[in-house]
């Protein structure tokens, strides 16, 4: 292994040292916790937050998915706070990690806000509907079905394949109603790659469940956008990664603003979270560059594994 | 088709502008964020929840946490602007607001171009995100 994919291994581990450190000053959840919590000195939890948020930015990136992906699930499993303000943190993490990457994707022509556009009028109402169905449900529904959602991302990590430049022979009639095309330059070859998408409306269909979820949960949605952008449509993989980065900034906009207006932000969470992930992933941005993270990414997917498992059986009260 | 419309390696002109109002947005709301947080945690301004105290209540469902602290959902938070707590709320909601601005700022450019359509998009997105923040679909039992 190289230093650098042995420095992505220590950050990892790392973050698992210390949310397990969370997890055994964190005894229960509810007033129980706030019970908890309230013994240790006021400055604890957010220090810890900034510091496993921070290991957790790293570990995004070198494994290649989303801050919220990542937050909602080890936040929720090992901290004191409710999944309530755990959600709304989350969707305001993944938004300003979004909303930082969106102006340089754009202007490099990576995000296309051609493809974003129609995807994200569907996605942010229904990313609405989501907020407000897991604002209603009971937390134990919530974290059960949170549980079972985290441990199907890991099969969907697990098992999805990408594709470079898929196969599109025809574009279909909305894409080209809506003239979803473009060009782009494959830096590594200098290619200059042709793209088109079809099945649009299937696609549009599938935003409607990513936006309930992404709502719902305050996962960020990377995670399902790229396969259906780039396995389903056609969307080669570095614009499909590239507009579901810029996706997501307007879909948890939507989610944010429920979650906001619901009065479940507190600021002595959000204000760490999204110090501590957005330095993170500028570290780890300066790992990637180096790292072949293939073996960080094994240890993002065991991590979500054990905390969707966390949030199963706290959901189901073991 | 218009001369605008072909393919070029170059962002198209109403996302070049989307891209710089996203920009200098984040930028101003995290600045707002970091500004108003270190005035809260240095305890400058003096917030609503002591921060010694803040603990007792992130364990609680948000339902519990606004009853008990008698803090009232939706827009409320402008009239405790006072408190370093709340102040953090300003870039909080300037980062949620900036896509909206975003989308209203293209709709000139691309009707401009005599793209109608996305216009018209551009529109409806604003106005989907509006009624988000809006708080008319609900804002809590207080």
């Amino acid at each position: 292994m190289t230093k650098t994919g042995k420095q992505g291994v220590f950050f990892v581990a790392l973050l698992l040292s210390v949310v397990l450190l969370a997890g055994n000053g964190y005894a229960g959840e509810g007033l129980m916790a706030a019970d908890s919590a309230s013994s240790a000195p006021w400055w604890m939890w957010p220090l810890l937050l900034l510091v496993v948020t921070f290991v957790m930015g790293v570990a995004a990136v070198l494994g290649g998915v989303g801050g919220g992906v990542l937050f909602v699930p080890i936040i929720s499993g090992f901290f004191p706070f409710h999944l309530d303000f755990v959600r709304g943190a989350g969707l305001l993490v993944a938004l300003a990690g979004a909303l930082a990457a969106g102006p340089g994707l754009l202007k490099m022509n990576l995000a296309s806000l051609r493809l974003a556009m129609p995807v994200a009028l569907i996605a942010s109402s229904f990313a609405i509907i989501g907020a407000m169905i897991g604002l209603a449900l009971p937390t134990q529904i919530v974290q059960i079905a949170l549980g079972v959602t985290i441990l199907g991302i890991c099969v969907l990590m697990l098992v999805a394949k990408k594709s470079v430049v898929p196969d599109v022979p025809k574009a279909d009639n909305i894409s080209s109603v809506l003239r979803i095309y473009g060009v782009y330059q494959e830096a590594s070859t200098g290619e200059i790659i042709d793209w088109k998408i079809h099945r649009t409306w299937q696609g549009l269909v599938l935003f409607i469940a990513i936006g309930i979820m992404a709502g719902m949960f305050g996962l960020g949605a990377g995670w399902a956008n790229v396969p259906v952008l780039n396995l389903l449509m056609g969307a080669p993989l570095k614009i499909s990664v590239a507009t579901s980065k810029f996706l997501l900034s307007i879909t948890d906009t939507s989610a944010a603003w429920i979650y906001l207006n619901k009065g479940c932000v507190i600021p002595m969470m959000v204000v760490p979270s999204l110090i501590g992930i957005m330095a993170g992933s500028f570290v780890g941005v300066r790992l990637l560059k180096v790292a072949k993270p293939g073996l960080v990414r094994w240890i993002v997917i065991g991590m979500l594994g054990f905390a969707g498992l966390k949030a199963l059986t706290k959901g189901l009260g073991f | 088709m218009t001369a605008n419309h072909h393919k070029s390696l170059q962002a198209s002109p109403e996302q070049v502008v989307y891209a710089k109002v996203l920009e200098k947005g984040m930028l101003l709301g995290l600045g707002l964020i970091l500004l108003s947080f270190a005035l809260y945690v240095l305890g400058i301004i003096k917030p609503y929840i002591p921060v010694d105290q803040i603990s007792k209540y992130w364990g609680l469902s948000v339902d519990e946490y606004l009853h008990t602290t008698n803090i009232h959902a939706g827009w409320s938070w402008v009239g405790m602007l006072g408190y370093g707590d709340f102040l953090n709320f300003v870039g909080i909601a300037f980062l949620a607001g900036v896509t909206i601005v975003c989308f209203l700022v293209i709709v000139p450019v691309l009707w401009k171009n005599n793209d109608k359509l996305y216009a018209v998009l551009s529109v409806l997105e604003a106005l989907i995100l509006s009624v988000a923040a809006s708080g008319i679909l609900g804002s809590g039992g207080h």
